[in-house]
């Protein structure tokens, strides 16, 4: 893929420590808002999205027993922004957990956690996991509506 | 009405500025035992944290039948609905129940991304939920 002219990337690194993902909210809002042609709520749900993928690769740092950086880099243009989180935990695989119980089972009231991973694929136009035992990558892209609508083949 | 209110307010962690821990409004009303909890803030894994703690002291004080009042919420992602999961189940394991007042368009839409509007009734206001009482 060839980059776009107006292309422009930010890397961040931030210690692997929960209080520093509302600061890469803010970051990746700050990157979206200035660079890409996105509506309002469009960037709260990547804003949501990459927060979720933070959140993980904290965590994963953290029961890695390392308290190592989280790498954060956007790439962005008029028309899409791409993130890349990374971390250096020992990875996961995700078939191995089982999909949540139906909303009205009582048993879906025992499961506290495991949506982040759906919502990110829900909010996002493109989703890639790219894990191992060295680390995650957790690539993100979303679109703006008029790269999306060009892309429509029922324009 | 007649309600006790304590207050918590945390100092943010970490870098200032930047980042924004809950508050949380305790009012319990005297007349039905009620609970209502007034959070304000994003609940994310800064501020979920908090907020499991207070409804967790909000259950072994006697209190079954809470209220959480999210209109001061303007952030929620996977970790925060989590907590509100486990807050539910909390109260239902004891036959009460938790209500939640989400005026907030976020938070509305990552509860119904999650499905979990079909677990919870979402109202719009406090007074919403009395008058349906």
């Amino acid at each position: 893929m060839t980059a776009h002219p107006a292309s422009k990337t930010l890397s961040v690194e931030i210690p692997a420590r929960s209080d520093y993902v509302s600061f890469v909210r803010v970051v990746v809002a700050a990157a979206a808002d200035g660079w890409v042609n996105l509506a309002p709520d469009r960037i709260e749900d990547l804003k949501l999205a990459v927060s979720e993928a933070t959140t993980n690769a904290i965590n994963a740092s953290r029961r890695a027993g390392r308290s190592d950086v989280v790498r954060l880099r956007c790439t962005a243009d008029p028309d899409q922004i791409e993130v890349e989180v990374s971390d250096r935990g020992a990875g996961f695989d995700r078939s191995d957990r089982s999909p949540l119980p139906e909303p009205e089972d009582p048993a879906r009231l025992l499961h506290e956690s495991g949506l982040g991973l759906d919502l990110i694929e829900t909010l996002t136009d493109v989703f890639e996991l790219d894990s191992g035992k060295d680390g995650t990558t957790v690539r993100i892209v979303v679109y703006s509506d008029r790269h999306r609508h060009s892309q429509s083949p029922h324009r | 009405m007649r309600y006790y209110e304590t207050v918590m307010t945390r100092p943010a962690p970490g870098i200032s500025g930047t980042v924004r821990a809950v508050d949380i409004v305790v009012h319990t009303h005297q007349a039905d035992g009620v609970v209502v909890l007034t959070v304000a803030g994003e609940l994310d894994v800064v501020g979920g944290p908090e907020l499991r703690q207070r409804v967790m002291a909000c259950v072994a004080d006697g209190g079954t039948r809470l209220v959480l009042d999210l209109s001061g919420v303007d952030y929620i992602d996977s970790f925060g609905v989590g907590v509100l999961v486990g807050a539910l189940k909390r109260v239902r394991l004891l036959d009460g129940d938790l209500q939640l007042v989400v005026p907030e368009r976020q938070v509305r839409r990552v509860l119904e991304l999650c499905n979990l509007d079909r677990v919870f009734t979402l109202y719009q206001s406090v007074a919403e939920i009395g008058d349906g009482r």
